[in-house]
């Protein structure tokens, strides 16, 4: 009798059907989807999957989302969706997608915004709102696969409601609040300056960052300036995607 | 077979009249988004200049003053970044690729765009010639700003937009061709966004 289930097709980018497996609700707009893939193959953190959704009229609409989970969660993915007002699949991931639902994704793709754990270290990672996505992927990794590996976050947040994987965050995350530090803070406040990255990049060899483009722009100014060479600051820049 | 989304009605449609222009899995957007592999390049408007060499008859190089003595036009375009937005009826100004490859003479079928920062992009010739391909200093009537690859980048219109190098530096012509940055990093070798060339395998 012949397999029922073929050898998986590992090539990445053939559209697959996923299963959402939980949800998880991370902010007041911020949802992260753990899916099970049936051709998962895994990925290198930093990189996206493509999310596909079909109206019954056929009509279709494709956004990119950044993967973060690790790698050796294997057969599933997490990506974390920012649910944008003007957006047409985040509102549907955060209005209508439940557990159990089904989504066409396909995957892992983009090979230079990554964290291979070969990069030099220390590694700093440089995150603003949503932009932490990627960027957890490699710390999660890292945690899981590579502790010895010398590896901070600095993530730029507005409030407490608004800090994503909250309960994640450990010593090697510094956190600044750029509209209203929780009470009792004795942490950074305000926007990235010289002093809180000179202090998280402080022989630190390579550098990512994830956010806006004026969030990217003024923290790999700050980088440079702390003395990181400019082809080893990586950086991702959200297009609008909704 | 395509799966329906339940629940899903498409929230950001584009108009009927609109639909031909927009390739398949792209989304209009109004606004001009930047993305970029890394930290800006500051380029000196004036220490600028651009470089046509490799497999050439002659190779040249113009300063910022000789390439503002060329012939420049208008070019009014739509541009897709692979990311899924489209920009519809935008306009660039600069001088044809046609006038500066007539100036070396290509030996060979390809090319290299590279830049300031080191980026790099491969297309063919037929891909810059015969009106498609312009390397432009204004986007709608002003100085391109330095975050969209001012002083000058190429535009390549009929490709996805990573194919227009931001702070273009020169056009290496070559008889064989070889990836670029991101068509090492993933992405397709020619990137038509109406076959919708964006990754390695499609």
């Amino acid at each position: 009798m012949e397999r029922l289930t073929p050898v998986a097709p590992r090539a990445p980018g053939r559209w697959q059907i996923a299963t959402v497996a939980s949800i998880k609700a991370e902010t007041p707009s911020v949802k992260s989807y753990r899916l099970a893939l049936p051709m998962w193959m895994p990925h290198l953190p930093g990189q996206h999957y493509d999310v596909r959704l079909t109206a019954p009229d056929g009509y279709v609409a494709q956004r990119s989302y950044s993967v973060a989970s690790s790698p050796l969660d294997e057969g599933e993915i997490e990506l974390t969706i920012d649910c944008l007002a003007d957006g047409e699949v985040s509102p549907y991931f955060h209005d209508v997608v439940e557990e159990g639902d089904q989504v066409e994704v396909r995957g892992p793709f983009a090979s230079y915004f990554v964290w291979r754990g070969t990069e030099p270290a220390p590694v700093v990672l440089v995150g603003g709102g949503s932009g932490v996505v990627p960027l957890m992927a490699m710390l999660r990794h890292r945690r899981r696969n590579m502790p010895e590996i010398d590896m901070r976050l600095v993530y730029s947040v507005r409030t407490a409601a608004d800090v994503i994987y909250a309960a994640e965050l450990d010593d090697d995350t510094v956190l600044t609040f750029t509209r209203e530090p929780p009470a009792g803070w004795s942490g950074h406040t305000g926007r990235l300056d010289a002093g809180l990255i000179g202090a998280a990049a402080a022989d630190a060899m390579a550098a990512y960052v994830c956010g806006s483009n004026g969030f990217v722009e003024t923290a790999s100014m700050l980088l440079l300036e702390a003395g990181l060479k400019a082809e080893w600051i990586r950086t991702e820049r959200f297009g609008p995607t909704g | 077979m395509a799966l329906f989304s339940r629940g899903f009605s498409g929230g950001r449609r584009v108009p009927p009249e609109l639909a031909d222009r927009v390739p398949p899995g792209q989304y209009v957007e109004h606004g001009f988004p930047v993305l970029t592999a890394g930290p800006t390049p500051r380029v000196d408007p004036d220490e600028w200049g651009l470089r046509i060499d490799g497999m050439v008859a002659e190779p040249r190089r113009w300063t910022a003053a000789q390439f503002r003595e060329l012939p420049s036009e208008a070019v009014p375009c739509d541009i897709h970044c692979v990311t899924k937005w489209s920009k519809l009826g935008t306009s660039f100004t600069g001088v044809s690729v046609d006038v500066l490859l007539d100036a070396v003479e290509p030996l060979g079928p390809y090319a290299m765009a590279y830049s300031y920062g080191d980026y790099t992009t491969n297309l063919a010739i037929e891909d810059l010639s015969d009106g498609k391909a312009w390397v432009v200093t204004e986007h709608e009537g002003e100085p391109l700003a330095r975050e969209h690859g001012g002083p000058a980048r190429l535009l390549v219109p009929h490709l996805y937009f990573w194919k227009s190098a931001k702070w273009v530096a020169g056009l290496r012509i070559m008889d064989h061709d070889e990836p670029g940055f991101w068509e090492t990093n993933g992405y397709h070798n020619r990137g038509d966004p109406w076959k919708e060339e964006r990754y390695w395998n499609d």
